[in-house]
């Protein structure tokens, strides 16, 4: 494997790394672009180490470089809504995750966060939990699926899920510098795992309340690209990276609310479940950034997946729509897995779709609501 | 040799591995999959450091897989039984050994661990003790033995069975950096050789006390495996893994019970002799996942081992399934080495098989035992 045309050497940056930086705090504001999958940031300095969001000023940005604005009117606003402590510059340096407006102070297209915000603050008492599983592939500079031999495939999956040995798992190292920056970031990681195919890797973030799913899981997303960016390799989300017989990547959904995590709440998720059969296609838009177009090529039937236009749920079973986990299932109570969001899915679209269709019922139609929700 | 085509900068890694991570331990469980002598991992992160394995949650994971379920019917379960720590991601992390059981709580078809425990309960007395021979056969990545001119052999076997030199023994950097991990992690590793073939190594495990022989041997395994990835190297267990004038790899098991380790243990010690001499084919079917198929390549006659279809004993006579070491002739006590176990055998297996025919005298038919069991 060629090294990355860009590799550069990592002991002459450490040398500057370890310089102290008196007073100053480097803060790094991220957000997503105008693509509902891409991940901006741009720093700046400030004298004071920052504790909360809202003590970081609101920011701007040029639209027209991110697919979000025209050149002739291309400011944009960044507001600070999250705050992690830096694993590359190190603390008291800081990751600030924002939310994108337009120039006339509405929310910017692929600014989801808010009415997802909206509408977690309407159901703070059901304490909603949710878990995601961020499968996802690396990739060589090439574009070609890092390890696979040049021009070629590996064997066949079977070998790989879970799998220990250099003939079996490709670029472990990202996933453990991966999960030691989500540590130190204080991203709420629970797992990880090798997944079916080679160079395909998972790891879980959650149980998180509310809001707190999409912040630390675009965080998260975050971290993968930059950890990857400093092994020279690359992060792909996109939902069938290889077509073939090789499986895709998802975002498992995992979901409970307080009700249903209690005595008796089986028939609290059965009628969620109910809720959600009821607006499957309605999810289904939601569930990638292109309306389900993504999700086409990878919700087949096949490969563990569900096929996109069929809705099922069933008991430990991974070629349902919905699965609940066979322990739930003996308890009485738990949580159900959704496995049909796409791996380039917006957390904050799938967390408040879940929320509207099993607890509010509620879906007015876009116009409307985003009228009405700002 | 060209370099792994998965390999990533070893430098930029150690940079995320120092990162600090407050209270969280990352929990990493390993276990056996549906092929009998592949492993699985995948970690989970818990806000304590696990000082028992009765502490940390049963877990599942997707059988189907791991050659273990159906696809509808997928979960499985992954009950803790053993702690070790972890050398690559440092204390507090740990690695947990896990015994597999399937939906209905049954225990996998792999799972040999829990019989095996069932019969050293039944004999906490007698003190057998275990030390089990571990050799393997290193691969590059194109499956050819590590080291070995590409497309062609070395020179026949003689000068590199504990030898010393770039001419007689290649990757001995696995073999050091193994062992250090393995004492690292607990792993009560006594020794190590090269061994006959170039490319070959050896390690033993023990001496170990009933069930402690098949966890210790079984972690340090994957410890075996986990290192050759970060090498970019293989580990093979193959028993055979070159045919022609090349040695095989097995896992020659010693094995003592206290009243052979005692003065006029040398009776005691033929009286087992006699018994596994009637067993002979009952055990070579539990000496290899395979029923003693994959055994069959290797025991020869040739090669420093006896025919699989015959069994014989001596001392020091290492063409017989049975070995004496002399020192144990003269001294009349000590413990005796059985040479007929694969490389790849299950050490659960094994040992158990041993107290079963030595100690128990006690065979009943598979499905008779396994029902009695559960």
């Amino acid at each position: 494997m060629t090294a990355h045309t860009a590799h550069t050497n990592k002991e002459v940056l450490s040398r500057y790394l370890n310089l102290p930086q008196g007073e100053k705090v480097q803060c790094m504001y991220i957000w997503i672009d105008g693509s509902g999958e891409g991940l901006r940031c741009k720093t700046r300095t400030v004298d004071f180490e920052p504790k909360a969001p809202e003590e970081l000023p609101v920011w701007n940005f040029d639209g027209s470089s991110t697919g979000q604005a025209e050149g002739s009117n291309s400011d944009m606003y960044l507001h600070p809504v999250a705050l992690f402590d830096d694993p590359f510059r190190l603390k008291p340096n800081k990751l600030v995750l924002c939310e994108v407006y337009k120039y006339d102070h509405r929310p910017a297209e692929t600014n989801h966060r808010r009415t997802c915000k909206k509408v977690m603050d309407r159901v703070l008492e059901e304490h909603p939990w949710f878990g995601m599983e961020q499968e996802y592939t690396l990739l060589d500079q090439s574009m070609h699926p890092f390890g696979w031999p040049r021009g070629g495939f590996p064997g066949p999956q079977g070998p790989y899920y879970c799998a220990v040995g250099a003939n079996n798992v490709y670029g472990r190292d990202i996933l453990e510098a991966h999960y030691r920056a989500c540590l130190y970031a204080g991203v709420i990681i629970s797992g990880t795992n090798a997944e079916v195919m080679p160079a395909q890797w998972e790891f879980q973030v959650g149980p998180c309340e509310g809001i707190q799913m999409g912040d630390h899981l675009w965080i998260a997303r975050f971290l993968l690209h930059r950890v990857c960016e400093d092994f020279g390799v690359v992060a792909s989300l996109d939902p069938k990276p290889m077509p073939g017989d090789w499986n895709g990547a998802g975002c498992h959904t995992n979901y409970s609310t307080e009700a249903m995590r209690l005595e008796g709440g089986i028939p609290v998720m059965e009628k969620a479940i109910e809720r959600l059969r009821k607006q499957h296609a309605r999810h289904i838009r939601l569930y990638d950034p292109n309306e389900g177009r993504d999700n086409a090529r990878r919700l087949t039937g096949l490969h563990e997946t569900s096929h996109i236009s069929d809705f099922s749920a069933g008991v430990a079973n991974r070629g349902a729509s919905i699965r609940i986990p066979r322990q739930c299932a003996e308890d009485g109570k738990g949580y159900f897995e959704d496995r049909r969001p796409s791996s380039n899915c917006d957390p904050y679209q799938v967390t408040e779709a879940m929320i509207r269709t099993t607890i509010l019922d509620e879906w007015k139609d876009d116009t409307q609501a985003a009228e009405e929700e700002f």
